[in-house]
């Protein structure tokens, strides 16, 4: 195994979608690789960054808005469906 | 070797029930899906368009079509895939408008070899959000995503922020799943690549990196 076929294998390695063989091979790989060790750690920490620090969360007030605007549009097309009937 | 967890999960069988309610006209029935997945909808949006205006118009209309289309809803996926779907396009649609300049699609920039060789190995890894403060690092991390191809970012932000699978994600998006496996490497390794700008250098209490 080289860095490259490492790097194929790399997203089923950090999910966990992978057969124990080539785990056991790509283990084998990062003993030795310092290059692909970091990698690996520095893809997952970009995961777990990405996944832990929310960018856009709905503020409160903001999401009573959308929620009554939203009701309110489909109230509007189930009536206009009911006169059409 | 600790892997990474998807955190989706939801009881799909009160779904159906509200969904079938709202089918029958019910309209709490669908204030209550709208209040299941707003917030999802709204992040997703948020990160397709950058935009907040636009992303509110998605969440609105969205779920407007959905509520219009739902005799079209066959069961057959989780209704949440389904919204997420219908979302992603409209998404799609308003950053297809703000550039009027440019076509966007899922298909952009597959071919590309940017950022899949890697070029930078200082290992950052430990402890990045101690050099920033939170809004600092708020700030990096949007600038960093914005940077790549709408179709990366989609599927990073579905697999990795959303937490869905590979199989949800390729329905959502209508790709294959060796499709989004490829975009979702190469989405993982840019923003690798760009985080490292800020984050391998820098000490605490260091100045700019």
């Amino acid at each position: 195994m080289n860095c490259k076929d490492f790097l194929q294998e790399l997203t089923d390695y950090l999910d966990g979608n992978i057969s124990a063989a080539v785990r056991a091979e790509l283990d084998d790989h990062l003993i030795w690789c310092r290059e692909c060790h970091v990698v690996l750690n520095t893809t997952k920490k970009t995961i777990e960054i990405y996944r832990d620090n929310q960018l856009y969360e709905l503020p409160e007030k903001l999401r009573t808005q959308l929620q009554q605007a939203i009701m309110t549009k489909c109230k509007s097309a189930k009536q206009a469906r009911k006169s059409s009937d | 070797m600790e892997t990474i967890q998807n955190k989706a999960g939801e009881e799909v069988s009160s779904e159906l029930g509200l969904v079938a309610a709202a089918k029958k006209g019910d309209l709490e029935a669908f204030s209550e899906l709208v209040k299941r997945y707003d917030r999802n909808v709204f992040r997703i949006a948020q990160h397709i368009t950058h935009n907040e205006e636009d992303a509110q118009d998605v969440v609105q209309e969205a779920f407007l079509k959905a509520y219009q289309n739902l005799e079209q809803f066959q069961g057959n996926s989780k209704f949440y895939t389904w919204l997420v779907r219908i979302a992603v396009n409209e998404a799609l649609m308003k950053l297809r408008r703000r550039r009027s300049d440019k076509t966007v699609s899922l298909d952009e920039d597959v071919v590309t070899d940017e950022g899949t060789m890697p070029r930078e190995v200082a290992d950052w890894s430990p402890n990045p959000e101690q050099l920033y403060g939170q809004s600092e690092l708020g700030d990096i991390l949007k600038k960093t995503i914005q940077g790549l191809p709408p179709g990366f970012r989609t599927v990073f932000v579905l697999r990795d922020v959303e937490g869905l699978s590979t199989e949800e994600t390729a329905e959502m998006l209508g790709l294959s799943i060796p499709a989004v496996k490829s975009r979702l490497l190469r989405a993982r390794l840019q923003l690798r690549e760009r985080l490292a700008k800020y984050f391998k250098s820098r000490k605490v209490g260091d100045g700019q990196p």
